[in-house]
């Protein structure tokens, strides 16, 4: 126990260190954007995440938002488990023509006034994947999308970026 | 090559890896394999090929690993009658890759102990096989019926818990079907290719240079170790190798991929198991990490940054000084946490003796990778074929006997510190030179191959060339294909509770096999 203290007194509070290398990020430093998030939601805000046949890149982007750096609960922003806890559902990947009825099903399933952020260039637009045999393409092609997030991978930030933006268009 | 002592021709496929190919009747295809077995070897990948526009029918591809190398086998396959032996009695492993070359070819394995489709759900009829030519890979076919039949198990008291294809949880899709008593798991059935994206097929149109981007993903998490073996493909049909400053920034960038999932999965696998301090711990120093590689590569996972030629990036001596700081403090910190994790009481409890995979089912599986040195199997491309640049670092082996959760944690604690080493090894004697030379144009209707030791385990990429820099076919292969099957044995007689902890000490890529 001493040591598991000790190291935590000495990793100090390691919140917030917005990427500050990309100029472009610049216009949302980490205490901006808690503020607007804040002032949007209350204090908060469920997510439910389906991969719908992603490359498994976006996905470690989501789990990066839950590090201290981000300290996205800290937000108020929480993963859900189940849809039908879930205000806000974060789609990556084109959508697999095998994922379509679980991510419709999982849409479906999520109470009323819902949010939907595609993630990623596949989500965007289909990405590298495309449409064929086997992808429907962009996840707007299988279900409504309030806001899509490009890069491959977006950054953590931009993640956040996104899901506020989808927050503050209802 | 007569020390290999296999009665078939060989030929040396060149390139980086030792590897040698052979064409071979459906008769010596079970022979050589039983022999290769016999003497050691294990089974690497299987795919199928199109041929009927070379007037050859299809071709069913075999790549098994010896003490020698990889031996790549071809069985030519008549239009009329697509049928080749099944080698799924001497390789379990064989059985999904079979399973998923009938889906996408319509090459039947005669003899197979399991019948059923693997990757085809319900996106395409059961008549279609999208990977013959003749099928156009924009072809949108209605949704079909998916009717899946899983093994029932009967019995007083045996239920079912039915797990995915979404989980609770920020992960890959899949479908778990746990059959069991109380809280004990009898068995577990996994059902993937929910993620099947046709991934093989869009290689088909294109050209080598487009390719690399998507053999960059094929699996995120390995972007670094698929880009690499990619390359080495294409370097091998070019009869082209790297400047050693190149190749040394590629095992730079393998090793630093190596950890950054190393220090991602030791954090979740303290998250499993109540313990988020753990959590925070590692994936703050995962997400500095990354910031690293964003800041000197140009990618936080190192996407791209691997393209047949060389490297699309470079290293200045300001870049060189901090690659070696962060080594130091990482080394630090990490020794720190596993302190802590050795000592919990908590912790441990739940890691040892669960979630166990013996040597011997191990060896009789093939088990690969990670997952593999975790349970006596003394098996990596670095030390055992160090192709350049890992014939000037001597890599050293990680293992561990007991094969539970508390032995793969052990592993991935050790590669850290070994990969450490390698960086700062390789920071010492990186060479001045180019980073990027141009490519000589590929043959034709060649054959290359790249083979090299990612995070998980052995990534393999087979690339057979078409006509004027065409692609003919690309098969890459991950070692989840390997791993998965072993994930439903480790489980038994196991506790569902701990099924997440067990299936996060393996951590397989869903995407890498779905494909």
């Amino acid at each position: 126990m001493y040591k598991i203290l000790h190291q935590i007194l000495r990793t100090g509070i390691q919140t917030e260190t917005p990427p500050e290398a990309n100029p472009d990020y610049r216009t949302l430093d980490a205490q901006h954007l808690h503020e607007k998030i804040l002032n949007c939601l209350g204090r908060a805000l469920v997510i439910r995440h389906v991969d719908a046949g992603s490359c498994n890149g976006c996905d470690l982007e989501i789990h990066a938002l839950n590090t201290p750096q981000y300290n996205i609960e800290g937000l108020g922003i929480k993963f859900a488990a189940s849809p039908r806890h879930a205000d806000l559902l974060l789609v990556t990947g084109p959508v697999s023509r095998h994922m379509t009825e679980a991510l419709k099903r999982t849409y479906d399933a999520m109470p009323e006034p819902k949010l939907v952020v595609a993630v990623g260039d596949c989500g965007c637009t289909g990405g590298i994947f495309g449409e064929s045999y086997a992808s429907c393409g962009r996840v707007a092609n299988v279900i409504p999308v309030d806001v899509a997030v490009p890069g491959c991978p977006p950054t953590p930030t931009q993640l956040l970026q996104g899901i506020l933006a989808a927050v503050r268009n209802t | 090559m007569d020390k290999q002592n296999l009665p078939i021709p060989l030929t040396k496929t060149p390139g980086a890896m030792p590897a040698w190919r052979s064409t071979v009747s459906a008769l010596e295809l079970h022979s050589v394999c039983a022999k290769i077995k016999d003497d050691g070897g294990r089974m690497v990948a299987l795919w199928g090929t199109d041929e009927r526009e070379r007037g050859d029918g299809f071709a069913v591809h075999v790549a098994l690993a010896n003490q020698f190398g990889l031996i790549c086998m071809k069985l030519s396959i008549s239009e009329s009658s697509p049928e080749y032996p099944s080698i799924d009695d001497l390789f379990p492993v064989a059985s999904r890759m079979q399973r998923a070359l009938y889906d996408l070819l319509g090459v039947r394995a005669q003899g197979a102990s399991d019948q059923r489709p693997w990757l085809r759900h319900g996106a395409w009829p059961t008549e279609v096989f999208p990977l013959r030519k003749e099928v156009d890979v924009n072809a949108d076919y209605p949704a079909g019926k998916d009717d899946y039949p899983y093994v029932q198990v009967t019995g007083s008291g045996v239920h079912e818990i039915a797990v995915g294809p979404v989980h609770a949880g920020i992960i890959e899709p899949g479908h778990f079907r746990f059959s069991v008593v109380g809280e004990r798991v009898l068995r577990l059935e996994e059902r993937l290719g929910f993620k099947h994206k046709g991934i093989e097929k869009l290689a088909e149109g294109m050209s080598i240079s487009e390719a690399a981007r998507l053999a960059g993903r094929v699996s995120g998490d390995s972007t670094v170790a698929y880009a690499w073996a990619y390359a080495m493909a294409v370097e091998g049909v070019a009869g082209f190798t790297p400047g050693l400053r190149s190749l040394m920034l590629r095992a730079l960038m393998l090793e630093r991929e190596r950890i950054a999932n190393h220090l991602g999965d030791l954090g979740y696998l303290g998250n499993d198991v109540a313990l988020a301090f753990g959590f925070s711990q590692f994936w703050r120093l995962k997400e500095e990490w990354l910031r690293t590689q964003h800041d000197l590569f140009g990618h936080r996972y190192l996407m791209d940054c691997i393209i047949p030629g060389g490297v699309g990036c470079d290293l200045d001596a300001v870049g060189l000084s901090r690659l070696h700081a962060e080594a130091d403090v990482v080394e630090q910190q990490v020794r720190n946490l596993q302190d802590i994790y050795h000592e919990h009481a908590g912790v441990q409890d739940r890691f040892l003796t669960t979630g166990r995979v013996s040597p011997s089912l191990a060896a009789q599986m093939g088990l690969a990778g990670l997952a593999g040195r975790a349970s006596a199997q003394a098996l990596d491309l670095r030390a055992q074929f160090p192709a350049a640049p890992y014939d000037q670092l001597e890599v050293n082996i990680v293992t561990q006997r007991n094969g539970d959760v508390a032995a793969r944690v052990m592993v991935r604690f050790d590669e850290i510190y070994e990969s450490l080493r390698l960086i700062r090894l390789i920071l010492a004697k990186l060479p001045d030179g180019a980073t990027m030379q141009e490519l000589p144009p590929v043959p034709d209707n060649s054959f290359g191959i790249g083979w090299v030791e990612g995070w998980r385990g052995e990534v393999l990429i087979a690339l057979h060339t078409g006509i004027g820099g065409a692609i003919h076919r690309l098969h890459p292969h991950d070692p989840s294909w390997q791993n998965w099957p072993l994930l439903e044995h480790a489980i038994i007689g196991n506790i569902v509770p701990d099924f997440p902890l067990i299936n996060k000490s393996f951590n397989l890529s869903y995407s890498g096999q779905d494909l």
